[in-house]
C-alpha cells in the first residue's frame, strides 16, 4: 500500500524534460544520424517514442524506434516471475549509437538488464542512458547520460510516473510505502 | 499473474486464464528464436531432465532447444540404454533420478496416466510430454498458438481434427485447449477410429469427410499410426487414403482461408498429399518452431517466482 502524495512534475514540466533531453542528445552526438532509440518496456516505450518525435522535429532526421523487454534477464526471476512482454527492435542495432531509454532510475538493475538484453541482440557502436527521473539509491554503478528531473527520494518512497499514452495523463508523483 | 500450478499435466485441468498467459508468453519468446545470438539468462543454473520412454525427435529435441536457450542444463535419458531394460521401476527410475536434484521433468510414457503418478511421488515440476492416449498438452498449445497466430483468434473457430482419433494424444489435448478458448473442434474420421465415448466430449463427430471439413477455418490432420492398425481398424491404408485422406480439392470444401497443421512425423500419401504438406497454407514448420517457444514459456512459467516483479 502507498499514500499519494502532490505531484513533483506536470505535464509542461515532462515537455519540457524531454525536449531538452534531446537536444542534449542531439549536441552530444553531433546529430541524430546513426542513432537508434529504445524504451525499455512498459513505460520507457512512449518516452522513447516522445523524443524520437523531437529530434525529428529538430533535426529532421527519423531516428528508428525499439521495444526492449527485460523479463529474461532479470536477476529475481526465482523469487519474482516478471511477466514477459515482446522484444520488438526493427533495426540493426550493430555500429548504431543507441540510446536507451527508461522512466525511472533507482537501484540500476533494470538498466543492467537492458544492457544485458541489448548486448545479446547485436553489438552497438556505444549505448547512452536516458530517464525522465533520476531517484537516486543506485546498487550497481550505472549513471545516466541524460537526466529530465532529479528527485532525491527515501527507500520507504515509490516515484510514480503517469504517461498519457498509458494512463492517459502527463505527471510524476511520489508516492509513500504504508508502515 | 503467474502460473500457479506446479506441473503441467493436460490441458483438460488447465484453466482459460493458464492458457492465455501461457500462449502470450510463447509469443513473446518466439523472438528470441529469430535473433542471432539465441540465449537469454533467465533459468541459469536450473537443470531439466527429459525422460523419454517412447521414440521421439521432435518433442524431445524442442524441449532440449528450449532449456538451452534460456540457459538451463538438459539431461536427455533413453530408458533402452538405462537401467530400465534391467527392469528398475518408474519410481525407483525417477527417486534416483530426483536425487541428483533436477528441477523438472520431462516425460513421455506408453502408459496414460504415468506423468500423473511421477507428479504425486515428487515436489518437482513434471511437464507431460504425451502418455499413452491420454494427452499431450504440450502439443495442443503449440497447435493452439499457430492457430492464433496466423487468425489472431482461438474464439469462434471452427477446427476439425481429422484421422485416427482413437489413440491420439494431439487430439485430446487440442480439443480440451481448443474449446476452453471458444473454438468448435469436430472429430472427423472412419467410425473405428472416433472414441467411443465422443459423444460425451465437447465435440462434433463427422464420419463423412466432406462434411467434416465444409467450412472450417483450421483442419488438423493427424498421423495414421499404422503401429496400431494392425488390428484391422480399418480394411487397407489405400481406401483410408481414399475417403479421408486431405487433398488440394477437398481443401476447397474449407473456409478460403484455411490453414492445415499436422503434428507429425507425416505418412506424405497417406493422411495428407504432398502438394498439401508442401503448399503455403500448411502450417507444419511453424508448429515446430511455435513448439520450442512454447516450452520455453512453460518451462519459464514453471520455474519462475510466483510473486510480482517489483519496478527498479
Amino acid at each position: 500500500m502507498a499514500t499519494q502524495t502532490p505531484q513533483v512534475m506536470d505535464a509542461e514540466e515532462i515537455r519540457r524534460a524531454l525536449t531538452r533531453i534531446a537536444h542534449e542528445i542531439i549536441e552530444r552526438n553531433k546529430g541524430a544520424e546513426k542513432l537508434g532509440i529504445i524504451g525499455i518496456r512498459r513505460k520507457g516505450v512512449p518516452l522513447a517514442k516522445r523524443l524520437a518525435k523531437l529530434l525529428n522535429e529538430i533535426e529532421h532526421v527519423r531516428v528508428p524506434v525499439g521495444i526492449l523487454d527485460i523479463g529474461l534477464y532479470r536477476d529475481d526471476i526465482l523469487t519474482h516471475q516478471p511477466t514477459v512482454g515482446q522484444t520488438d527492435i526493427p533495426f540493426d542495432v550493430n555500429d548504431r549509437t543507441i540510446i536507451l531509454v527508461d522512466e525511472v532510475i533507482y537501484t540500476g538493475r533494470t538498466v543492467r538488464c537492458a544492457l544485458d538484453a541489448l548486448m545479446d541482440i547485436g553489438r552497438p557502436a556505444a549505448i547512452q542512458l536516458a530517464v525522465l527521473i533520476d531517484r537516486g539509491h543506485r546498487e550497481l554503478p550505472i549513471r545516466p547520460d541524460y537526466v529530465g528531473k532529479n528527485i532525491p527520494t527515501s527507500r520507504k518512497e515509490l516515484v510514480d510516473v503517469q504517461l498519457k499514452e498509458i494512463e492517459g495523463e502527463d505527471k510524476v508523483y511520489i508516492r509513500k510505502l504504508d508502515e | 499473474m503467474a502460473l500457479k500450478r506446479k506441473d503441467i499435466l493436460g490441458l483438460e485441468e488447465i484453466t482459460r486464464e493458464e492458457i492465455e498467459l501461457i500462449l502470450q508468453t510463447a509469443l513473446s519468446m518466439k523472438e528470441i528464436l529469430s535473433r542471432p545470438i539465441k540465449k537469454v539468462p533467465a533459468l541459469r543454473g536450473r537443470s531439466i531432465v527429459t525422460l523419454f520412454y517412447e521414440p521421439s525427435t521432435r518433442t524431445r529435441t524442442s524441449f532440449e532447444i528450449a532449456a538451452k536457450i534460456m540457459s538451463a542444463d538438459t539431461s536427455s535419458i533413453a530408458p533402452s540404454t538405462s537401467s530400465v531394460v534391467k527392469g528398475e521401476s518408474l519410481k525407483d527410475t525417477i527417486l534416483t533420478l530426483r536425487a541428483m536434484r533436477p528441477d523438472v521433468f520431462v516425460i513421455r510414457h506408453q502408459a496414460s496416466g504415468a506423468p500423473h503418478f511421477v507428479a504425486s511421488l515428487i515436489p518437482e515440476s513434471v511437464i507431460n510430454a504425451g502418455d499413452g492416449m491420454h494427452e499431450h498438452p504440450t502439443q495442443g498449445l503449440l497447435d493452439m498458438m499457430t492457430i492464433l497466430e496466423k487468425k489472431g483468434k482461438l474464439e469462434g473457430l471452427t477446427v476439425a481434427i481429422v484421422g485416427d482419433i482413437l489413440h491420439s494424444r494431439v487430439a485430446r489435448s487440442n480439443m480440451w485447449g481448443l474449446t476452453k478458448m471458444g473454438a468448435k473442434v469436430r472429430f472427423v474420421g472412419p467410425k473405428t477410429l472416433i472414441p467411443p465415448e465422443a459423444n460425451r466430449l465437447p465435440v462434433e463427430v463427422y464420419t463423412n469427410i466432406e462434411e467434416g471439413l465444409k467450412d472450417v477455418d483450421v483442419i488438423n490432420v493427424l498421423r495414421i499410426q499404422l503401429e496400431r492398425m494392425k488390428k484391422g481398424l480399418f480394411p487397407s491404408l489405400r481406401e483410408y487414403t481414399h475417403f479421408f485422406g486431405i487433398t488440394k480439392k477437398r481443401l476447397k470444401l474449407a473456409k478460403d482461408d484455411v490453414i492445415v497443421l499436422h503434428p507429425g512425423p507425416m505418412n506424405r500419401g497417406v493422411e495428407i498429399m504432398p502438394d498439401v504438406a508442401d503448399c503455403e497454407i500448411s502450417m507444419v514448420t511453424t508448429q515446430v518452431t511455435n513448439g520450442v517457444a512454447v516450452r520455453m514459456a512453460l518451462l519459464y512459467l514453471l520455474l519462475g517466482g510466483t510473486g510480482d516483479a517489483l519496478a527498479s
